[in-house]
């Protein structure tokens, strides 16, 4: 938990000192991509709870989910449907799903201790 | 406790997330600044008063080159009989062209939009003097004989447009709103009977409401064209030696 911690605030550090800004019209597409990456990494803690966390699974689901959401981004755009949205439902459930289980987890852990 | 790989994976995406995160926060908020859209209008309308200023700048020094043309042009006359000729053919396309003032007796049209109150229901465009008005008074007094028209100051020439410009008149590209002071060098009579007649443009714009008055008048000064004119598109055709060819 702690080292989660750590990275975070490493990465925000990081992010404000390098000087490069993304251009507007990639915006989109890093957003839908943080949004995957989100869900993959409440997943993973979730997994970790359940003690079911595979590394292979993880990664692939990770990267998978980003590109795939991108590349409905990209095709939304085209076709001008937010199909994007899909993936930010699916992202967006499936965060709130696995953060009740972390929740859960915690609160558990709480009360036994 | 035991630090596992899930651990190392899970923290190492959540450094590039909250990297990711904080990039995107403050590229979106960087965006959002430099989008025109939300340049602040005090910018646009400093910059727009820039623009005018250079604008007049440009003006006076178009006025400026003009006066050392004509000053040449005063000289090249008085050198010899050749160029004597062709500046009087030069000052005729010149009055032609409506680059010159001109001045001499003719008419003032005045179009105001309708005193009348409007009623309830009523279309209020039918109680504002329009492009298309001034359009058919004009084609009156060109058919008429006018040699110089003028409108609201505006010089009119081949070149003019006169159309609809939201609640103004579009002139040269420079905009007129009512009351518009038409006035036009030519036979004044001829003109005024041309407007006057039965049936015609004044009765048909005074039906509708409108404020029109013709007056006749013995000195009128025209100005001159202030704009320029730049041909891109149209060449003059040289004339093929035709004439040789027969007599071979």
């Amino acid at each position: 938990m702690i080292l989660v911690i750590i990275a975070l605030l490493f990465g925000v550090g990081l992010a404000l000192f390098v000087p490069v800004n993304i251009p507007a019209e990639l915006t989109p597409y890093v957003a839908i991509a943080i949004l995957a990456g989100m869900d993959s990494v409440f997943g993973g803690f979730a997994a970790t709870i359940n003690n079911n966390f595979k590394m292979k699974i993880f990664m692939t689901g990770l990267f998978g989910n980003a590109i795939l959401a991108m590349v409905l981004t990209y095709i939304g755009k085209l076709l001008d449907v937010d199909i994007y949205l899909a993936a930010v439902i699916v992202f967006g459930t499936r965060l709130f799903q696995n953060f009740s289980v972390i929740r859960r987890f915690l609160l558990s852990r709480r009360s036994s201790d | 406790m035991k630090i596992t790989n899930a651990q190392i994976a899970i923290s190492s995406i959540c450094l590039i997330m909250a990297f990711a995160i904080t990039l995107q926060i403050r590229s979106v908020s960087h965006n959002r600044i430099q989008s025109p859209e939300n340049t602040r209008s005090a910018e646009l309308i400093s910059l727009l008063q820039m623009e005018k200023e250079r604008n007049e700048n440009l003006q006076t020094q178009l006025y400026a080159l003009k006066d050392d043309l004509y000053q040449y042009q005063e000289k090249a006359a008085t050198s010899s009989d050749y160029s004597k000729v062709l500046s009087s053919q030069l000052q005729r396309a010149e009055v032609l062209a409506g680059l010159t003032a001109v001045e001499g007796p003719g008419v003032i049209v005045t179009v105001k939009d309708s005193s009348l109150p409007s009623g309830a229901g009523s279309n209020p465009n039918d109680y504002i003097a329009h492009d298309l008005d001034i359009l058919w008074i004009i084609n009156e007094l060109n058919d008429a004989g006018a040699e110089a028209i003028q409108i609201n100051g505006e010089r009119v020439v081949a070149t003019s447009e006169i159309r609809c410009a939201g609640a103004t008149i579009s002139i040269n590209n420079n905009r007129f709103a009512a009351p518009f002071e038409i006035m036009a060098i030519g036979d004044s009579a001829n003109m005024e009977n041309a407007l006057m007649m039965r049936g015609g443009v004044y009765d048909a714009l005074k039906s509708y409401g409108l404020d029109i008055v013709v007056k006749k008048s013995t000195k009128l000064t025209v100005n001159a064209y202030k704009g320029n004119i730049n041909f891109v598109y149209a060449t003059p055709v040289q004339e093929e030696p035709a004439k040789k060819e027969g007599q071979q």
